[in-house]
């Protein structure tokens, strides 16, 4: 029996993907959890395993190409197994037929090959209500069973295979692939180019038009005087030496992440009917990226030490710039920091990253002359605003918050209270 | 315990609450002298008298009149329809009579009256004479209806009728009036508003009533023997109050279901049923259900038509062959 090959969901948000590369070709033997295909989703380029062993067939998405999640774009079959034709993207629902039909057993039954998939809503998985709560109780991600009822409906003789079969696990990441430049469709003389959307862009364009839209921002401004986390800064990158280097950036995530230990009410995602206050903190990082930004997040921030979390961030970040983050490295964040200060930015506005209820924006320290013990001096200064979902922070909570981490900052030994 | 035909069944039923309460009688067409259309009333006219056991004109709106009049006064009037297609005549007695009163003088006046008769298709009777009203009759608040399917049923369910305080429609069949079953002797009374399990199973519940369940039990034994396949026959008996409770536990063992109903599809029994289900069992249901009822035509006259428009076996057995995605 040929096992149909899903463009499967590889990360929470995928509805389609792209495929970059076919690691086998029609014909070639495969076996379950061996990587098919390497597939650009919203997020970064992810591996298509095998979910079976057999022979590949009827591949039916080219390289380049842009499938629906749940579509199929390839069959495994058995050797020698004859498969029929290449499966059609959407092939119309079975016709109902008429209870005379019926009596006469001429039911028409479905293609032998796959189960066909409609594609109007594709990152859903069809089972039957038995069969998600099977699902349910037993850990059991749905997306990851091949249903066998009419139009891949997972139900119950489903589940109980899976369960009596270990799951398939995804082979740890090759190294990456070069960036591969967009395509670009120029009009002769038109004076402009059309430049197709990547899925990343794709993602950010709907996400960040479910935040300022939906969402109601206020902003809070404050001026940080960094001159003493400047010092702490040498004075630490002194004592490390050879073994590390702590930057103003994770100085600054640092003391963010221990505001909000003290601040929870900032710690919180707003969730229709109610609100999630954390425990932890888990901090989103704004990076930008070859074609767009993604958010990794920095699990467990506060507890982790200066130099752990220096040590996170550029991790997470030379993923992010290689494409390479797992979906758990890019979900699940508490609240966010967007620093621009490399780019010599004064101060700017981030836009919340829902459903987070605020973020911070960090501008560029420079040298300002400022008025110390009745003296103008220079000083190294740098302007934080912070952006509220005023649903869940209002203004004095978030100026709470922002008076909190100014402190931490402009006296970094408070961060060893 | 006595094997009876179903006729004799209900005859027994009324005989016994006849001699039981002096307040009991019988009035219809044909019920008397004749002893009824289908023989029900055979030898009551004679032990019990012209003034308990009444023929009527052949005027149904007139006599279900007189009857629901009758209960008002306090008298516990059995109705037979020659027909439940007759009874149509009579609707706006049993609707905007019988079934309002007691609402509409705030409790006061109870209507303790049976309305029995034949109901849905024969053979070859024709459009006008074949229809099952389940479902029409179903949908009024203040009416009870009960749809036996054998014998005992028949006995215990018209009794609890007669002795109920509110009007009871009760749907016999004259396809089921020769069936024979063992009969309890003497108090035998069915409490309505319980499903009744006719055989269990494992894979399927099949949910019928009346003539239907005999259509689930053979489509059951067919499924048994060729597919292999464990159905549960879960016989309604009455229609309203439904038992939901019992149609839940079914479908919660077996996680399918498909609904047999002699009536048309559109808005019919198994439609609430199907409502039930979704409702209250949803989480149970490894697939959608089906229901299989009569073709939405007139009945056919023709013979071959008519019984490929009747729920069959075989149809009993595809819907469920799909419900376990054999198909």
């Amino acid at each position: 029996m040929a096992t149909s090959v899903y463009m499967e969901a590889l990360s929470p948000t995928m509805e389609e993907g792209r495929v970059v590369k076919w690691h086998k070709r029609d014909g070639d033997p495969v076996k379950a959890g061996e990587t098919l295909a390497e597939v650009e989703t919203d997020k970064a380029v992810m591996d298509l395993v095998a979910r079976a062993d057999g022979v590949l067939r009827q591949v039916a998405a080219a390289e380049g190409q842009t499938v629906p999640v749940g579509s199929v774009v390839a069959v495994i079959a058995a050797p020698g197994e004859a498969v029929g034709a290449a499966p059609a993207p959407a092939p119309p629902p079975r016709p109902a037929p008429t209870p005379e039909a019926r009596e006469r057993g001429a039911v028409p039954v479905g293609s032998p090959v796959a189960s066909p998939t409609a594609a109007a809503d594709a990152t859903r998985v069809k089972a039957s209500p038995l069969a998600r709560r099977m699902a349910r109780e037993a850990g059991v991600d749905l997306k990851l069973v091949t249903g066998s009822g009419p139009g891949g409906r997972v139900v119950r003789k489903d589940l109980e295979s899976a369960r009596a079969m270990p799951l398939p696990v995804a082979p740890p990441s090759e190294p990456a692939p070069a960036p591969r430049p967009p395509v670009v469709v120029t009009q002769a003389g038109a004076g402009y180019a059309d430049v197709p959307l990547t899925q990343i862009r794709k993602t950010i364009a709907k996400r960040l038009a479910t935040s300022l839209g939906p969402v109601p921002h206020f902003f809070l401004t404050t001026e940080v005087d960094m001159e003493r986390a400047g010092e702490a800064r040498d004075a630490l990158n002194q004592s490390l030496g050879e073994r590390g280097r702590v930057s103003f950036n994770d100085i600054i995530l640092k003391a963010t992440a221990l505001a909000l230990v003290q601040h929870r009410a900032c710690n919180a995602w707003f969730q229709d009917d109610h609100i999630r206050y954390w425990d932890d903190v888990h901090l989103g990082m704004a990076v930008a990226v070859e074609d767009g930004l993604i958010t990794p997040v920095i699990r467990n921030a506060d507890r982790k030490s200066l130099a752990e979390l220096g040590k996170a961030a550029k991790e997470l970040a030379d993923k992010a710039r290689s494409r390479r983050l797992q979906p758990n490295e890019y979900t699940g964040s508490t609240f966010s920091v967007s620093n621009l200060g490399m780019f010599d930015i004064d101060e700017f506005t981030a836009v919340i990253n829902p459903p987070e209820a605020g973020i911070i924006a960090v501008g560029s320290i420079g040298q300002k002359a400022t008025v110390v013990g009745g003296l103008v001096t220079p000083r190294r200064r740098m302007r934080i605003t912070m952006s509220c979902d005023h649903r869940v922070i209002d203004g004095a909570t978030g100026a709470a918050f922002l008076r909190t981490l100014k402190q931490m900052l402009e006296n970094p030994l408070a961060m060893l209270l | 315990m006595a094997t009876l035909t179903y006729r004799d069944a209900l005859n027994q039923a009324l005989r016994e609450e006849m001699q039981r309460d002096p307040n009991v009688f019988l009035m219809g067409e044909e019920v008397g002298v004749y002893q009824g259309a289908y023989k029900v009333s055979r030898g009551l006219l004679e032990e019990f008298g012209p003034m308990r056991v009444v023929d009527t004109p052949i005027a149904e709106l007139g006599f279900a009149g007189v009857g629901v009049g009758a209960a008002m006064a306090g008298l516990r009037p059995v109705i037979e329809f020659m027909t439940w297609n007759f009874a149509v005549l009579a609707l706006d007695q049993i609707v905007n009579s019988a079934a309002k009163l007691l609402y509409e003088s705030g409790g006061q006046v109870p209507i303790p009256i049976v309305f029995r008769g034949p109901n849905g298709a024969a053979l070859q009777l024709a459009a006008q004479h074949s229809q099952a009203w389940d479902a029409w009759l179903s949908h009024i608040p203040g009416l009870k209806v009960v749809a036996p399917a054998t014998p005992a049923d028949a006995k215990g369910l018209l009794k609890a009728a007669i002795r109920d305080n509110n009007p009871v429609l009760v749907l016999e069949g004259e396809m089921l009036y020769n069936v024979k079953g063992e009969v309890p002797d003497g108090e035998h009374v069915v409490p309505i508003g319980q499903a009744d399990l006719k055989r269990p199973g494992r894979d399927v519940t099949l949910v019928c009533h009346s003539k239907t369940v005999a259509v689930a039990l053979k489509a059951a034994e067919q499924l048994a023997g060729r597919e292999g396949v464990s159905a549960e026959v879960l016989d309604l008996r009455s229609l309203r109050p439904l038992d939901e409770a019992a149609i839940v536990a079914s479908v919660a063992h077996t996680n399918r279901a498909v609904v047999v109903e002699e009536g048309w599809p559109h808005a019919g029994i198994g439609a609430q049923v199907v409502d039930v289900i979704q409702r209250e069992a949803f989480d149970h249901l490894d697939a959608p259900v089906l229901r299989v009822t009569q073709a939405d035509v007139p009945m056919p006259y023709n013979k071959q038509l008519e019984r490929l428009a009747k729920p069959s076996p075989d149809r009993v057995v595809a819907a469920v062959r799909r419900v376990l995605y054999l198909d």
